[in-house]
């Protein structure tokens, strides 16, 4: 008996539409948050990350018009991700009915504001997000390092310090993508994710390069995740969540069935 | 048809509470609400609550809620919800030392022997809760999986306060009982098809059994 390991699916979401061609095979308007909300809700998700990836201000109202709905008919923890920027932008959000938001560039630029969130709603609700990239060659000692603007733009800043300072300002939890890895189907930068986790203290989320159930379970038992958030392989209707939870039971891994 | 208020009292976000009593008793009226006069008329309350516990006491005494909560548990079907729950006991060690509500008598204690096992604080996810004889289990298989979050636990003084045990490095109260009064550390609002149960329960209940 004990704490239960998580699976995440995250939902990409551009003005109220989830994007990144979801298919389920038998719903016919894949788009819509809610119904796919409801779907991996069903198939036992034990959490939901929407990020959204709205460019323009406008637009972010129907991002909680997005989380009001699905919190309505959902109820399980929902992650809001995405342009979190200010105090203001995640009370919106978890008075929509988030229950906890992602905080990405907004900390790389201001490190002090995860402090000011972690005070202000408690660290439960504040996760930060960090896009790592191997920068290390061949031969060397393994470094990773922060980058912002979709893996573009470099900061020089050591991804697992950076984890480490963001869990003293307060992160409650710490959503850790590999840049490298990201959409390549590879499965998770699994050195990565286990120095990241070893070295703090707080639940780590692996993301970034799910491409079959094996890289799950990995995630957990190689990587020591606590949680491991996947896209593509739930959206395209490859495999459910109760799939994957099921072959991580076979593999002794703790899941919620 | 009961009226169940939920309290406000600035801490965190009730809104998911509210949500997931309206979608287990719709014929029910749900209101969040800080007014004494709207608590005192509920046939039922709810008593939820994320954050710290110096705010959650501090807040509480200074809008004179904390009166109206002790009068509130007195009385009728009540249910603390994490730091709702926390706040019911003596004492916390949070922030270094807090005074509780005292309606459960116990302390508010740090994961530390979790701390020191390796392994992670808050205690975040699903985990099982092995029950206690008590209504507000009615239809829920025992050692159903709930979500929970926290970095405190409650130790209550006495065995027959305890309603569910869960384990994190150690077995600690995850549900407590006194009278009227019921509390979890988990999320009932966040725990699926569980959790609703339990509300669904807590609606059904008189306080008396």
């Amino acid at each position: 008996m004990a704490l239960a390991k998580r699976i995440i699916p995250c939902l990409d979401v551009d003005a109220g539409r989830v994007v990144k061609g979801v298919q389920f095979v038998d719903i016919r308007d894949a788009g819509d948050p809610v119904e796919i909300a409801r779907r991996y809700d069903q198939q036992g998700a034990d959490e939901l990350t929407f990020l959204d990836i709205t460019a323009t201000h406008h637009e972010r109202e129907t991002m909680e018009e997005v989380v009001r709905a699905v919190a309505s008919q959902v109820f399980i923890p929902l992650t809001v991700g995405g342009g979190i920027r200010t105090v203001a932008d995640i009370r919106r959000m978890l008075n929509a009915g988030a229950d906890k938001v992602g905080i990405n560039s907004a900390a790389v630029k201001n490190p002090d504001f995860v402090r000011e969130a972690a005070e202000k709603f408690g660290s439960q609700c504040i996760v930060v997000a960090i896009d790592a990239k191997k920068v290390s060659k061949a031969g060397e000692a393994n470094r990773w390092e922060i980058f912002t603007h979709g893996g573009r733009q470099a900061t020089g800043i050591d991804a697992v310090q950076w984890a480490q300072k963001m869990v003293e300002l307060g992160a409650g939890e710490i959503l850790l993508t590999s840049m490298d890895r990201d959409g390549t189907k590879s499965g998770f930068d699994l050195e990565l994710t286990r120095a990241v986790s070893n070295a703090v203290s707080v639940p780590v989320i692996a993301s970034g390069g799910v491409g079959k159930l094996q890289d799950l379970t990995d995630g957990i038992k190689l990587g020591h995740a606590d949680a491991v958030l996947a896209a593509s392989i739930f959206h395209f209707g490859e495999h459910t969540v109760e799939e994957a939870k099921q072959q991580m039971a076979e593999q002794g891994v703790e899941v919620r069935l | 048809m009961h009226r169940v208020a939920v309290i406000d009292y600035g801490m965190g976000n009730l809104r998911s509470v509210s949500k997931a009593l309206e979608a287990v008793a719709s014929e029910h009226e749900i209101i969040v609400t800080a007014d004494a006069k709207a608590i005192s008329n509920a046939s039922h309350i709810v008593f939820p609550g994320v954050g710290a516990i110096r705010d959650c006491m501090s807040t509480l005494q200074q809008t004179g809620l904390d009166d109206i909560v002790r009068t509130a548990a007195a009385s009728k079907p009540f249910l603390g919800i994490c730091l709702g729950m926390q706040a019911l006991m003596s004492h916390s060690e949070e922030n270094s030392g807090t005074e509780g509500l005292g309606i459960i008598p116990g302390n508010v204690r740090y994961f530390d022997q979790a701390a020191a096992q390796g392994l992670k604080v808050p205690h975040m996810g699903w985990n099982q809760v092995s029950q206690r004889l008590h209504p507000l289990w009615h239809n829920i298989s025992d050692d159903s999986r709930f979500y929970f979050v926290h970095s405190y636990y409650v130790d209550p003084q006495t065995e027959q306060s305890i309603a569910g045990v869960s384990d994190y490095s150690l077995k600690f109260a995850s549900a407590v009982t006194r009278d009227n009064v019921f509390a979890v550390q988990f999320h009932p609002e966040k725990s699926q098809h569980a959790g609703l149960q339990l509300l669904k329960n807590f609606l059904d209940w008189d306080g008396l059994s």
